[in-house]
């Protein structure tokens, strides 16, 4: 009967990395990859390492087992968001078929701040002086 | 009806195989920095369930330990890479 569980969770982890894989080799474009890699590859590695917390029926094994699965669902997101603040950065391209950019235009160019838009709208005069003087600054 | 363990070593070590191949690829031939640095990442996690799989195949729980090491290693070269290539954007 552990033996079906085993096999049914293991299956299921490794197609979820065998799917990471395929997106990332196939997907249009950085952010669908990114998108795509993080979740399946997450879900992947816990199936997997559930698998061997139930395999060794020993506490010490279980409790390594739950650790390394709860350091990657912490870490994983906060990796994820990351690379990709900094890829939209440094300005990789957006697939051509993408829908919507609700990023364009919010983020400062020189501090790497995000603002909303009702307040770029109300104080138009206190942003543009702040970006020449800072152009200035690094003139 | 097959035994558990030649079903880890027949099913679930190629698939983990091929994963890994189809990640190298893209690092080979993504076209922009981000792109290798999250196949780096993905590479780095599949490594962590062909550890876990290895170490219930050889009965071995000490294998374990390597994959916390590996799921550090992973997080923090992804932190610093993302910090830098932001900070190369500023100059």
């Amino acid at each position: 009967m552990i033996d079906i569980i085993l096999a049914i969770l293991s299956s299921i982890g490794a197609l979820s990395i065998l799917f990471a894989s395929i997106g990332i080799l196939r997907m249009p474009d950085f952010y669908l990859r990114l998108s795509v890699t993080v979740k399946a590859s997450t879900l992947g590695v816990g199936l997997l390492l559930i698998c061997a917390a139930i395999m060794f029926p020993d506490v010490s094994v279980t409790t390594k087992a739950i650790a390394i699965i709860f350091f990657l669902i912490i870490t994983a997101p906060i990796a994820a968001h990351m690379i990709g603040r900094s890829a939209y950065f440094t300005g990789t391209p957006l697939w051509k078929d993408t829908v919507i950019d609700e990023l364009a235009g919010m983020y400062n160019k020189e501090t790497h701040e995000l603002e909303s838009k009702e307040e770029e709208a109300e104080n138009p005069a206190n942003e543009g002086p702040n970006i020449a003087k800072s152009e200035e600054e690094t003139e | 009806m097959i035994t558990l363990e030649t079903y880890f070593d027949y099913v679930i070590l190629p698939i983990l195989a091929i994963s890994v191949m189809m990640v190298f690829i893209r690092l080979f031939k993504g076209p922009s920095l981000v792109d290798r640095v999250i196949a780096l990442d993905l590479i780095i996690t599949t490594g962590i369930g062909i550890i876990t799989v290895y170490s219930i195949r050889s009965n071995q729980a000490v294998f374990l330990d390597v994959a916390i090491i590996l799921a550090l290693i992973a997080f923090l070269g992804t932190v610093a890479f993302a910090y830098y290539i932001e900070k190369q954007k500023d100059d």
